[in-house]
């Protein structure tokens, strides 16, 4: 449905150089799918997203929705961010505060010259659907944050646009409604099978909404997949540790089989995933989730594709659901998520399971 | 439906269509451009000529420059312009600092008052204020000379105004409110905690004012100083009521004068403009340097927190004495002495004679005066149609400088700050001189004086405009591109409204501001255009003081009123002052 080729933005800086905000990024959103765009602040998610709606032009490129070109620096298109029918949510939900609720979302409808009657009846059906019909008369101003948003999401629902764009839209409201919010966006979306580019810091927003995800940093996409191969298969050491919390231990690869690998670090023998780009003799670093280190008190089964070794525990914290442990294993030490039931003390020895398909070893030259 | 249809034809997006915006955008660009600079190549072209006369056509020449620059008399003119605009300017300076201490710092009582006087300038014009102050100090018939002799039983003259320092007393004083103003900002940008640091190191009140405060206001200070000296450099009023009766001439009044001899010097009068606009131009070029250098250096913390205050203890009784003197001197005894002379029929000092002779007459005599509503309804067409022009205009060039990115926009900003040095006179000359070469039936007209107002208002409604147009998140007006809208959709019922508090406080302001506008209407007006200013003037030079007067107060009266809608509306529509 949406395909960004090559795309590159670039901002003025005050010194008259240029700042490369986004440089040769390319992706695919099929029809109806939710992809998100997910990466540090500064790494260019607004930009490439302001770029698909027009309201930043690029410097080389093409954009292309639905089979129409709405930019191409080639073939010299760009399309006004008006003509291109796009819905955006803004960061900061750019609700007018001179127009109430119902004039808010009314306005796209009445910009395209629709009959008052079909305008009233599109409208209050939209604000049904984000659950502010009771609302409609309410002056914009004397809305809550979470109202706000939903009152932004239906302006940019009520003009039924070929792709929605939402430029971190949860990040203004407080943890307990954006929790509620992220879930009701997610029905939303799927209900109406709308074709949605997300943006967002937050990588647990990323994982829980999107279909696919493609991870930023420095103005270039460094890994598209979907939620569940971004966290356990990171293509690098950025990803790794921008997307959930890691274990990084660095070593040499000193087998290489199909897709798998012997690692041998300060540790012991790692045996792990073998990433793109992984050869015999490379130095990597081997990437494993703290909920992938598996602790038991007693010797755990081990099959061949397991690495199991013995430590001891330096520390440990309690953190309700669960317990941090700090394990020394050779000269590492592993962090370790474990359940509350655990309760060998600190200075206990303990043994330590890492399964090979979570442990992702990742070139590191 | 419509959204189908469009979903499935592509719009030829390079096709070369017309798009309103430019002619919105290209409109007043072009509108600022001629305003601002073409009168003024005709000014520096009208300095190179000699007078045009009936038998003679102006030819180039530098005798003009010759004789505003290597004539003995030039050395008098530039000492006495410099003596008074600087003179005016640190007496502006050395109150209005005073007061904003004792505003911001201290616990001096009456402090409601304060900021009543911010509005004084605006409602009582230059030449009200100084024709009152010629009845209060004038040798002969000042009412304090009047009073102190038969005080003293003396016929020894106390106080002149007529004189250097009288010029720099009436214009210094007029214009401290200003000066309070820009140190109360000053002020209030400080971080509180260093003056209290220091007074928990043990300095005393004095102490903290003298080896604090005012060291770190200083940089602030001396801008304040440029922007005070530039006015009064421009000031027309006071050098030409007092100054030229008795030879102390000015730049400002030797313009003047070199237009309304026979035949009418318009070449040296330019010359002396020239002169006077480059003079202003460098104070407002290195008020500009200082105030971004000083904002780097800004103490600036977090924002509404207002120090403690000092208390002064019984020393609160001092300053609030000197405030009440002040307020003495710059409102009651200029307002009580223009009513008293408007209720009598002709002009007499207060007596109990004089007060049984009291009567409404003289407001009778302005209300039948044969110009009087043409004049009215010329400043009431003149003040609503500049202040509209001027919003409307200064609104998209706003919106260009803060919002576009479009290449050389710094220009357009500075072209429409440009008529700040123009001071009132030199840019009633420059349009005279362009309009009377241009002959595009202008001339003589309403149109001229309308002109005049545009260009030199321009820069205020610049300054509300674009300090509204900052507050206005881009986020909105780029969400009603998404909506689909046009861009003049979007600045039609997205911008302009949101600006609306800005729009009418500015408006009211420009409308103000034109009511008593003097200097430049003073060289463009011709029979049967005068303004309500300009007929005070003529009152003044026929000797028709009580009339003058009666009028006077009615106008401070109006401007009040006008002022305290402004501060409503402000208040209604959300903005804190005007
Ligand atoms: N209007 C602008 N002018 C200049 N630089 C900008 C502008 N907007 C963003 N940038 C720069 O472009 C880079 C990417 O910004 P942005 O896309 O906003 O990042 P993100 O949304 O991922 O936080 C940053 O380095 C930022 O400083
Ligand atoms: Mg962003």
């Amino acid at each position: 449905m949406l395909s960004v080729r090559s795309l590159f933005t670039e901002y003025a800086n005050e010194g008259g150089g240029a700042v490369k905000a986004v440089q040769n990024v390319s992706f695919e959103v099929p029809e109806g799918k939710l992809f998100t765009l997910l990466g540090p602040s500064g790494c260019g998610k607004t930009t490439t997203l302001r770029s698909i709606a027009g309201l930043e032009k690029p410097t080389a490129g093409e954009i292309e929705a639905d089979g129409r070109l709405v930019y191409s620096s080639e073939k010299g298109i760009f399309v006004a961010p008006n003509r291109r029918n796009f819905g955006m949510v803004f960061q900061s939900y750019a609700i007018w505060p001179h127009m109430n609720v119902f004039q808010n979302a009314a306005f796209p409808l009445e910009v395209r010259k629709l009959r008052k009657k079909d305008i009233r009846e599109r409208v209050m059906r939209v604000l049904h659907a984000v659950a502010l019909e009771d609302l409609a008369d309410r002056d914009a101003t004397k809305l809550s944050g979470g109202q706000q948003q939903r009152l932004a999401l239906a302006r940019a629902l009520v003009m039924e646009p070929q792709l929605l764009l939402l430029d971190e839209p949860l990040s203004n409201l407080d943890a307990k409604l954006r929790d509620r919010m992220r879930s009701e966006l997610k029905r939303l979306q799927r209900d109406l099978n709308l074709t949605t580019v997300y943006v967002t810091h937050d990588q647990t927003e990323a994982l829980a909404l999107s279909h696919e995800i493609a991870v930023m940093n420095e103005g270039r996409v460094v890994q598209i997949g979907t939620p569940r191969q971004i966290y356990e298969q990171p293509s690098d050491r950025f990803v790794a540790d921008f997307v959930g919390s890691t274990n990084f231990i660095g070593g040499t690869v000193t087998a290489l089989g199909d897709g798998c690998c012997v690692v041998s670090s300060a540790m012991g023998e790692i045996k792990a995933h073998a990433s793109e780009g992984v050869d015999k003799n490379a130095k990597v670093v081997v990437s494993v989730r703290p909920e992938d280190v598996e602790l038991s008190e007693t010797q755990p089964m081990a099959s061949d594709v397991d690495t199991v070794c013995k430590g001891t525990i330096q520390a440990k914290d309690f953190l309700g659901d669960y317990l941090d442990f700090h394990v020394k294993v050779g000269d590492v030490v592993l962090l370790a998520k474990a359940h509350p039931s655990l309760r060998t003390p600190t200075g206990d020895s303990i043994y330590v399971r890492m399964k090979a398909d979570k442990c992702v070893a990742i070139s590191s030259q | 439906m419509t959204q189908a249809v469009e979903r499935f034809t592509p719009l030829p997006a390079a096709a070369p269509r017309f798009d309103p915006k430019w002619v919105m955008i290209g409109v007043p660009v072009a509108l600022v451009a001629w305003l601002a600079l073409v009168p003024l190549v005709f000014l520096v072209w009208q300095s190179f000529l000699t007078p045009q006369t009936a038998a003679l056509a102006a030819q180039y020449t530098l005798e003009n420059f010759r004789t505003a620059y290597l004539s003995s008399d030039n050395i008098r003119l530039f000492a006495n312009s410099l003596q008074f605009a600087v003179g005016a300017a640190v007496l502006s300076l050395v109150i209005g600092t005073g007061l904003a201490w004792m505003n911001e710092r201290t616990n001096t009582p009456l402090k409601t008052l304060f900021f009543a006087l911010a509005i004084i300038p605006l409602v009582i014009p230059g030449i009200l204020f100084t024709v009152a102050w010629i009845m209060l100090g004038s040798p002969k018939i000042g009412l304090i000379n009047l009073a102190l002799q038969r005080l003293f039983d003396t016929d020894a003259v106390f106080v002149n105004v007529y004189t250097m320092a009288g010029m720099i007393w009436v214009d210094g004083l007029h214009y401290s409110p200003m000066a309070f103003l820009l140190m109360t900002a000053t002020f209030r940008s400080m971080d509180p905690a260093l003056e209290e640091q220091a007074a928990m190191s043990g300095a005393s009140v004095a102490a903290v004012a003298r080896r604090i405060t005012l060291p770190l206001a200083w940089p602030a200070a001396l801008g304040a100083l440029l922007i005070l000296f530039v006015r009064a450099i421009e000031s027309f009023e006071v050098p030409a009521l007092l100054g030229l009766p008795v030879g102390i001439h000015v730049y400002t009044s030797s313009i003047y004068q070199a237009i309304h001899q026979y035949p009418s010097q318009i070449g040296l009068a330019a010359a002396y403009a020239v002169t006077l606009l480059l003079t202003t131009s460098l104070g407002i070029y290195a008020q500009t340097r200082l105030s971004s250098q000083g904002a780097r250096f800004s103490t600036i913390t977090g924002k509404g927190f207002r120090p403690r205050t000092i208390d002064l203890g019984g020393w609160r009784y001092l300053t609030a004495t000197i405030f009440m003197l002040y307020f003495l001197v710059i409102v009651l005894l200029p307002f009580l002495v223009l009513v008293w002379s408007s209720l009598q029929k002709f002009y007499s000092a207060p007596s109990w004679a004089a007060l049984s002779r009291v009567s409404l007459d003289s407001y009778r005599a302005v209300l039948d005066h044969p110009q009087f509503a043409n004049t009215v309804w010329n400043s009431v067409v003149l003040a609503i149609g500049s202040a509209s022009t001027v919003m409307l205009i200064s609104a998209v060039i706003a919106w260009i400088v803060v919002r576009t990115r479009v290449p050389g926009r710094w220009m357009l900003d500075n072209l429409a700050s440009l008529p700040l040095v123009f001071p009132g006179l030199v840019l009633g000359l420059a349009i005279m001189v362009c309009y009377l070469y241009l002959d595009i039936g202008v001339y003589g007209t309403l149109w001229i004086i309308f002109i005049a107002y545009v260009t030199r208002f321009l820069p205020y409604g610049m300054r509300y405009n674009s300090a509204s147009m900052l507050q206005i998140h881009k986020e909105l007006e780029e969400s009603a591109a998404m909506s689909g809208a046009s861009w003049s959709m979007t600045f039609g019922r997205v911008v302009l409204p949101l600006l609306k508090p800005g729009l009418l406080a500015g408006f009211i302001y420009v409308m103000i501001v034109s009511i008593r506008e003097l200097s430049s209407s003073i060289l463009l007006y011709s029979p049967g255009t005068e303004v309500v200013s300009i007929m005070i003037w003529e009152l003044w030079q026929n000797g028709q003081y009580v009339e003058l007067s009666a009028l006077g107060v009615m106008l401070i009266l109006a401007l009040f009123l006008l002022v305290v809608l402004a501060q409503l509306a402000g208040r209604r529509f959300g903005i804190a002052e005007t």
